[in-house]
């Protein structure tokens, strides 16, 4: 049996955690080496997301648990949520795609903008895996602009009736229930976009897994196409309005992200270091070489910093304080610094880094898409610009 | 059904350990301290047991430092009802006086069952249950792989060397727990949150210095790297020639 990850923490991290944030960690942490690392290889290379461990992950309550227990959720704080995700992505960043769109993406817009009536009918059944959820806000010609979107919702006597169409939508051929934003205004009228929960097996309604993706292999990656799809008037979320209701379900996307990131980083320096030190090249162990030392050393030191981060984000999300930008800036500093150690890990393995053996090809593929969804690590650049010189880059 | 789960906090199996200045105890500095993988099994029973009744309480119960809490909050978050510290400064090491402990506070308290882990993966002593057992005057089953309780009545499975043992015994009984009995459960997020607001009851305890001393502790000695002495059938001879001379297994 594979020895378990032991974690890294340079700097005693662990001393900045409760002991329920660590015992959250040990759980998800057990949760992944025992159940996700034998398999995720293998989903990896055949392309499928490893459905069969849904019901395991509602069990363990890893879907929204930073929602209120009145909903069937952990009511965990942030910093204990963000501790999911990084052990998720430890796994693989698809697996905690899964679990971020779930809890951050469909279940937290409709506990921020849905009725009560909406928050009973649908959480407690997101939270136990019953009903998988997709976000579908990103179109086809409408990517860093959403303000842009052309899906159009249109009010009758009787509901709605939605067109457009939605793509790179995570769990959409999976999902039950889409939330879909679409402008019930004119087309140039920003401050008329709403979230929709639409069931997926509505008449019109349909999703087509995109195929060829060479990153997120494990994870289901759809185009959704809405022709004339019909809801019924409480589909619509009420409180949500205006471009800011979605972006508001992003940041919440991207915390999870941050520390994500973090874990991917964490499995890939965790095999540099047991390679570094058994691989024996020229008579000695590669770790005794400067070249391979500078490289672990530049890893460590970005993932400590990154720790520290995210603990600092969490915490201060929980005290209601973290902005949008202090987000922006976790995001784009730990994607891109994991991508770096994923890189130089799969150098340091030399050609063996490019088995599925290893991890560590996965992990940079995977981040490359991390990379780039949620904001891509430019769009985060100039929000930062923005929040720096008060100018803004998009207009 | 009222039932014990003895547990106790150990060093995690992963951890590297040092052995501290005086040369006979752990540096406990920057070890990450588990739920003994043994008392795991036990706790997954007791709490199965439990449901399997309908009713009943599963209370656990540790001897060891303060820090023992955390331990046995995490056999609350599994699912345990209720927990008790008895407190110590600091690790005790003797198991005659850790059972009486353990037996002072489990007479009289009406337990059907007592499931403790065949041994604790630090001192492998495998003597805190059958005394325990002893010290209450119950009957005792050790390694226990397989356990079935029907109306006051038990069998449990035990293997032995090349074959199952089955024995039958009354209740109340003192049973220790070995790999293969079931799989733990984890405890879920809920269960952590949970865990926070169930009774802990702690009890400073001061057990006698017991009959045993540890004079020195010392760490294996470091596995000699191997050899590779060729490539291909060209090596065999050479690799015949040392198994027989070298190693001496041929």
């Amino acid at each position: 049996m594979a020895p378990k990850f032991q974690g890294v923490d340079f700097y005693d991290v662990d001393s900045l955690l409760s002991e329920e944030e660590r015992a959250v960690r040990d759980t998800v942490r057990a949760w992944v080496d025992d159940n996700l690392i034998p398999v995720i290889g293998e989903h990896y290379l055949e392309g499928h997301f490893p459905k069969q461990l849904v019901p395991q992950m509602a069990e363990l309550g890893l879907f929204g648990a930073n929602l209120p227990e009145a909903y069937g959720c952990a009511g965990l704080n942030n910093v204990a949520y963000g501790l999911i995700m990084q052990e998720l992505e430890r796994g693989d960043s698809g697996v905690r795609s899964f679990a971020s769109v779930q809890g951050a993406l469909a279940m937290y817009p409709i506990y921020a903008f849905g009725s009560d009536e909406q928050k009973r009918r649908w959480l407690p059944k997101m939270a136990s895996g019953e009903v998988i959820g997709c976000f579908g806000l990103t179109e086809p010609d409408y990517g860093s602009n959403p303000a842009g979107m052309i899906t159009m919702a249109k009010e009758t006597k009787d509901g709605w009736v939605l067109n457009g169409a939605k793509m790179w939508i995570t769990n959409g051929s999976t999902a039950q229930l889409a939330i879909v934003w679409a402008k019930t205004g004119t087309v140039d009228d920003v401050n008329s976009i709403r979230g929709f929960i639409v069931p997926t097996n509505t008449k019109g309604f349909s999703a087509k897994d995109q195929k060829g993706k060479l990153s997120l292999r494990a994870s289901d990656t759809s185009e959704l196409v809405l022709q004339d799809v019909c809801v019924s008037k409480d589909a619509v979320l009420p409180e949500s309005g205006g471009l800011k209701s979605p972006l508001l379900c992003l940041t919440q996307a991207r915390y999870g992200i941050a520390w994500g990131a973090v874990g991917a980083a964490m499995a890939c320096y965790d095999e540099a270091v047991s390679y570094a030190k058994t691989r024996v090249m020229f008579g000695h162990p590669i770790g005794g070489f400067q070249l391979q030392q500078a490289r672990l050393a530049e890893m460590l030191t970005e993932i400590t910093k990154a720790q520290l981060l995210c603990v600092q984000l969490g915490r201060l999300k929980d005290q209601g304080k973290a902005t949008p930008q202090q987000v922006s800036l976790a995001k784009r500093n730990n994607v891109s610094i994991a991508t770096d150690v994923a890189r130089e890990t799969r150098r340091l393995l030399g050609a063996n880094g490019i088995l599925a053996e290893y991890q560590a090809m996965r992990h940079l593929a995977n981040l490359e898409s991390v990379y780039t969804y949620e904001g891509t690590h430019d769009i985060h650049t100039l929000i930062l610009g923005q929040e720096i010189t008060g100018l803004s880059a998009f207009n | 059904m009222k039932i014990a789960v003895c547990i106790k906090r150990v060093p995690d199996s992963e951890t590297r350990v040092k052995i501290a200045s005086d040369g006979k105890s752990l540096d406990e500095a920057g070890v990450k301290f588990i739920l003994n993988p043994y008392d795991e099994f036990a706790v997954e029973e007791g709490l199965r047991l439990k449901e399997k009744a309908g009713t009943g309480e599963v209370v656990v119960i540790a001897l060891g430092p303060a820090a023992a809490q955390e331990t046995i909050r995490t056999a609350l978050a599994m699912g345990a009802d209720r927990g008790v510290l008895l407190q110590t400064q600091g690790l005790h090491p003797d198991g005659l006086e850790t059972a009486k402990a353990l037996a002072a506070e489990l007479k009289g308290a009406g337990f059907d069952v007592i499931l403790l882990g065949k041994m604790a993966i630090d001192d492998y002593n495998h003597q805190v249950g059958p005394m325990v057992a002893e010290l209450l005057d119950l009957p005792c089953v050790t390694t226990v792989t397989h356990l079935e309780i029907v109306g006051g009545k038990g069998t449990a499975e035990r293997e032995i060397e090349g074959g199952v043992e089955v024995v039958a015994f009354p209740l109340p009984a003192v049973l220790t727990t070995d790999k293969g009995l079931n799989e733990p459960r984890y405890p879920a997020l809920k269960g952590i949150m949970a865990a926070k607001k169930k009774p802990l009851e702690v009890k400073p305890t001061a057990p006698g210095p017991g009959a045993l001393e540890i004079l020195s502790l010392t760490l294996p000695p470091e596995r000699q790297a191997g050899k590779i002495v060729g490539e291909g059938p060209a090596a065999v001879a050479e690799l015949v020639r040392l198994l027989r001379e070298e190693a001496k297994v041929l």
